[in-house]
């Protein structure tokens, strides 16, 4: 049998797939008294506020929202919920979930909508509301994302799926508990550089290491925080982006992949094989290798998780990544910065809105609108999002239009 | 087990409490399967046969748990690991009977029926867990 593989007729080498045209995020935190869809629409009236020429109403043809929890505000069905408070009625709004990789999908959704020809602009976002709940309620849902008949029914949270993933990684690699602290440390200069940031408080390695254990080697400045926030971006083929703005963001590659649901199931516990496969597309399309990244946002739900996904994006060799931070080389200076933003470790973690917060990001460095956290020069940003403990990854690739 | 054999995670469960640990072998293609399946994910047979596992095992990773789902808060701090079995298959669970300072990478461990039963009212599942061997 002949075998046909699609994505291969996107073999692009720099031609975009399709372009931002605007990009919006709410301030993360605690939003008192806001329900989601509240939330969402501070995300919104941002991306509108950027792009004049573009008019919701008659431009936007579909929604897809990445939405975890319906635990949080026994609310489900996202999708329109947020279409409505949005002035959207009436376009298919659908919710995407994936664990904290939903909004991810949801880009990738967008994509594919695209591309298809059925909607020219599309609104893609996230949004999580979870600062009401307590930090027992939050890790039991969070739990949902993981396999419940063996991880959940024994009692195994997030962090201790991560946890578990560093022991293997410093019994293999000799990663130490001190590099994974140096991720955070990073992180929260970054963050303190951010005004959107939840925590904009620089902290040492030795507040890492002295911070009360959560699941052991984590402890409380490894996890990235809980969050409320919501995040978008507008998504629209190449040929109509001047037609709403003169500095767009091409999205040059696009990877998704998926893997089993339990962490127990998989080939390796010291990498993500659905990062791997998620970064090989994407670069293939592209037609471009790590060397060439100039800025990431990774998913850094743990410190363990940025140092795999170092290796898992081959910025560095297995086993590496801890040499990597060590050596600043992912610093806001170094050659390659990671999580300009605070990443989800200070910026902070509203899960379902993390993928296109991490497109915000990027799209505000390739046009040069970081502020006091831009990296200077960038053209080529990537984006890492993982839901649960890697059961699913999407990785996307940026291009500045201006260069 | 009555009735008409199925492969799932409610028959492997069952066996659990006869203090088994039953993994599916394929019978077209071989494939093992833990937890048991319903549908061969490699070659699409519904066909399988039960092969009991040994007891035996290695933790391949662990950790330990200080904020937990609020059921298992009582338990806390509690260990909790990925064991390798024969075959390569592997399961995750708690590991009971070790002080925390004891555990390491390839610790060998056994597992164990009594310790961890919990009073769920759904599912009604036996808990397996894991003790040093």
């Amino acid at each position: 049998m002949d075998s046909f593989h699609k994505e291969d007729l996107f073999r692009l080498n720099g031609k975009p797939l399709a372009s931002i045209v605007s990009a919006g995020l709410s301030k993360f935190g605690k939003h008192e008294g806001l329900y989601a869809r509240e939330i969402f629409t501070l995300a919104f009236k941002e991306a509108l506020d950027r792009c004049p020429r573009l008019d919701p109403k008659r431009d936007i043809k579909a929604v897809f929202i990445g939405h975890m929890g319906e635990s949080y505000e026994h609310q489900g069905h996202t999708g329109s919920a947020v279409a409505d408070w949005v002035g959207l009625l009436g376009a298919p709004a659908t919710r995407m979930e994936a664990a904290c990789a939903s909004s991810g999908a949801a880009l990738r959704s967008g994509l594919y909508a695209v591309l298809s020809g059925l909607a020219d602009v599309v609104l893609v976002g996230g949004v999580e509301k979870m600062t009401h709940r307590g930090t027992s309620e939050v890790t039991e849902y969070l739990a949902m994302a993981s396999d419940f008949p063996f991880e959940q029914w024994n009692g195994i949270t997030f962090p201790g799926l991560f946890a578990m993933m560093a022991t293997a990684h410093m019994h293999e690699y000799g990663t130490t508990e001190t590099q994974m602290a140096m991720i955070a440390v990073k992180n929260h200069h970054n963050g303190s550089l951010n005004p959107k940031a939840q925590v904009r408080k620089e902290i040492t390695v030795q507040n890492v290491l002295s911070s009360r254990v959560i699941a052991w080697p984590l402890k409380l400045y490894d996890c990235s925080l809980i969050t409320d926030g919501a995040s978008c971006i507008v998504l629209t083929r190449p040929e109509l982006a001047s037609r709403f703005t003169d500095n767009p963001v091409h999205i040059i590659g696009s990877g998704q992949a998926s893997d089993t649901v339990g962490l127990y199931e998989r080939r390796s516990l010291t990498s993500v094989h659905s990062a791997q496969t998620a970064a090989k597309a994407a670069y293939a399309m592209a037609g471009l290798g790590p060397e060439d990244v100039d800025v990431a946002e990774v998913h850094d739900c743990f410190t363990i998780a940025e140092i795999i996904a170092y290796e898992d994006l081959g910025f560095c060799g297995p086993g590496e990544g801890g040499k990597l931070i060590e050596e600043g080389e992912t610093c806001l200076t170094g050659r390659l910065p990671v999580n300009p933003s605070g990443g989800l470790k200070a910026k902070g973690h509203p899960v379902g809105a993390t993928g296109t917060a991490q497109a915000y990001e990027i799209y505000l460095q390739l046009t040069g609108q970081a502020e006091a956290r831009q990296v200077k020069g960038a053209v080529i940003g990537l984006t890492h999002n993982l839901g649960g403990s890697g059961a699913t990854a999407a990785v996307h690739i940026y291009r500045s239009a201006t260069a | 087990m009555n009735g008409e054999e199925t492969f799932t995670i409610e028959s492997f469960y069952k066996f659990v409490a006869e203090r088994k640990i039953m993994a599916a072998r394929c019978t077209r293609c071989g494939r093992l399967h833990l937890p048991p399946r319903p549908l061969c994910d490699n070659c699409y047979s519904t066909s399988f046969e039960w092969i009991e596992l040994s007891r035996k095992g290695k933790l391949v990773a662990f950790t330990v748990i200080h904020i937990a789902p609020s059921q298992f808060q009582h338990m806390v701090p509690y260990a909790v690991g990925i064991v390798q079995l024969q075959n390569g298959l592997r399961l995750p669970g708690i590991i009971s009977g070790v002080s925390t300072d004891k555990l390491r990478i390839g610790l060998e461990v056994t597992f164990d029926f009594q310790a961890c039963n919990g009073k769920e009212t759904w599912p009604k599942w036996p808990r397996y867990c894991f003790k040093p061997a």
